[in-house]
């Protein structure tokens, strides 16, 4: 059996990899997808943790997290989209009208 | 499992449940009055104006029934034993405040967007949903006892904020706000949930009770402790917008429609505080020494640079946003105090936040030009000839904002301070104290050009029972809270964690 810590460390990886590509890329579509890379982290870092306990509260919490995962696809898709007919761009160096 | 379990004491999420039956009784409506207009095709253009004028109005009626119905249940709760669901809400004293400041916020919210909206935007039906769906996910938030309960709350009024906040799709602006808060809230988000979960697994439960027991004792995984309250800091710093995590505030405050800035800035404040209270106090007491340090940090960066930045803002909405900021460093004081007494105090503060800030949100819509979506201080110069009552108004909001007595908001700071000096946290009262100094100079600039500037042109102003009426029941409210604090620092009192 592969020990929990194991687990952990991937979990904390894969969180970090997301949050490096936050950062780092410009285009909105990619920072959307590492935000649920970043969720499907912790996901793992849930399950690791819920088979370690024995209960199944980690695994419910799971659930929650990919239905709100979903709900937030559709809200960000439609934001994103609605962004675009405006700035004829997903570029977010772009979105400046904002500011100081 | 026995099913009845399901039903006991489902009570406590009476006010919940109003406001969900309540969205869908309201979105039926919305589709009955959508539908009318095509069975009579022949009807004129111009004939239609009226109608959809009058099912605006019967829609945000409806809003408003519906959130006074939910009010009728928390005051309804509040006269019985506290008691909790499932392990997973509570109907204690606190809960049941915080909850009540979240519908206040709903109510005001509803009034100031009744002639604001239509100018905007006509599908008026989802927009009152989702202010509603957003009331319920902060209702939620202070009532949440375990962390699977505190994300769907934080989620389910997050997605309908990022909603709203765009809601006005012609403006480049409206847009662009609910873009970034979309981006970055999601991100925050996954932070908050990533420490929610080391949580889950240093106490293995969810519930916070639980995980202070295991903690404790000394059992768990410790090792994932910090990090976890580290993550779950920056997920719950972004929604209190607490300095680093705030550079979204402004520019959504900004962007945003103004009613709906108006709603956000007081709602969310009170929910996700009353969240964070909730799980510092009763899931990690014991890990208090550590994390109140980091928080006073965050607590004295905050004051200060929210301060230092609406210095040299030339828009209202902006200079709000960052008094906004300000104000959550004074909150996140009682916070860093860790006391009952503290808790409540941070109650009434945000209590009496709620009426000078959204008062001050209204008077900006009252000035507003249609499409403008921001408003420049200049606009308030000289307005106090023409507007001699909604410039007294403001300048009671502006005064009450920067602590001046004896209004409500010098008595929100005056406990939120005594408590901290209590609990031992001279210093960072001091700076609270100094950054209370500096907030004067804008807020008073604000009066300063309403009664000593020359009006810069024909100024106008929008009217409306629904904005009059808000600003006159925030003025009077503000006043009469400044003037007999201990009516409500009384009904507040003893409701801490």
């Amino acid at each position: 059996m592969v020990a929990t810590s194991s687990y952990l460390i991937l979990g904390a990886l894969i969180f970090a990899i997301g949050a490096t590509g936050v950062l780092v890329r410009r285009n909105a579509l990619i920072i959307f997808m590492c935000i649920e890379m970043m969720l499907n982290s912790v996901n793992l870092t849930l399950i690791a943790l819920a088979r370690q306990w024995g209960n199944l509260e980690g695994q419910i919490f799971v659930f929650m997290i990919m239905a709100v995962a979903a709900a937030e696809v559709a809200v960000g898709l439609a934001i994103l989209i609605a962004n675009v007919r405006h700035q004829q761009s997903i570029n977010i160096d772009e979105i400046n009208l904002l500011k100081w | 499992m026995d099913t009845s379990l399901l039903f006991d004491n489902a009570i406590v999420l009476l006010p919940e449940i109003v406001l969900a039956v309540g969205v869908m009784v309201l979105m039926m409506v919305d589709i009955g009055l959508m539908a009318e207009p095509e069975n009579r095709t022949q009807r004129r253009k111009d004939a239609k104006a009226p109608r959809e004028q009058n099912s605006a109005a019967l829609l945000s009626g409806l809003t408003v029934v519906i959130l006074l119905l939910s009010v009728g249940a928390a005051l309804f709760i509040w006269s019985r034993p506290p008691a909790e669901y499932l392990g997973g809400a509570v109907s204690d004293g606190f809960a049941l405040s915080a909850r009540l400041i979240v519908l206040l916020a709903g109510i005001f919210g509803v009034l100031l967007s009744r002639n604001y909206l239509p100018a905007i935007e006509r599908q008026s039906g989802a927009y009152y949903s989702l202010l509603i769906l957003a009331v319920i996910g902060m209702m939620l938030m202070g009532t949440a006892t375990n962390l699977i309960v505190l994300f769907i709350a934080l989620e389910i009024f997050s997605l309908a904020l990022y909603i709203l906040s765009g809601f006005y799709r012609e403006s480049a602006r409206s847009i662009e706000a609910a873009m970034k808060y979309f981006l970055l809230g999601a991100f925050a988000s996954a932070f908050f949930v990533y420490g929610s979960a080391l949580l889950y697994g240093a106490g293995g439960s969810a519930n916070y009770v639980r995980i202070h027991e295991t903690l404790s004792s000394g059992g768990g995984n410790p090792s994932l402790v910090l990090p976890g309250i580290a993550l779950l800091l920056v997920g719950f710093g972004f929604k209190v917008s607490l300095v680093p995590f705030h550079m979204w505030t402004p520019d959504v405050y900004q962007g945003a429609p103004t009613p709906v800035t108006a709603f956000m800035s007081v709602g969310t404040k009170a929910a996700a505080f009353a969240g964070f209270f909730r799980v510092m106090m009763t899931a990690l007491p014991s890990l208090y020494d550590q994390w109140a340090v980091l928080l006073a940090v965050l607590a004295a960066l905050t004051m200060t640079v929210g301060n230092l930045t609406a210095l040299r803002q030339s828009s209202v909405k902006r200079m709000l946003a960052y008094s906004s900021v300000a104000h959550a460093g004074n909150i996140l004081i009682a916070l860093v105090a860790g006391t009952a007494a503290a808790s409540s105090a941070a109650l009434f503060y945000l209590f009496a936040y709620a009426f000078m800030n959204i008062g001050a949100f209204a008077v900006i819509v009252a000035l507003e030009r249609t499409g403008e979506g921001d408003v420049a201080q200049s606009r308030f110069d000289g307005i106090a000839e023409r507007f001699p009552a909604l410039a007294a108004a403001m300048a009671v909001f502006m005064l009450s904002l920067s602590g001046m007595p004896p209004l409500a908001g010098f008595f929100g700071k005056f406990l939120v301070f005594k408590a901290g000096v209590e609990a031992g946290w001279s210093w960072l009262v001091v700076i609270g104290v100094l950054n209370s100094a500096i907030s004067a100079y804008y807020y008073l600039r604000v009066v300063v050009a309403m009664y000593f500037s020359d009006a810069e042109s024909e100024p106008a102003r929008n009217t409306g029972a629904g904005l009059n009426f808000s600003v006159t029941v925030a003025a009077v409210a503000v006043i009469v809270i400044g003037l007999q604090p201990g009516l409500w620092t009384g009904l507040l009192r003893g409701l801490g964690i």
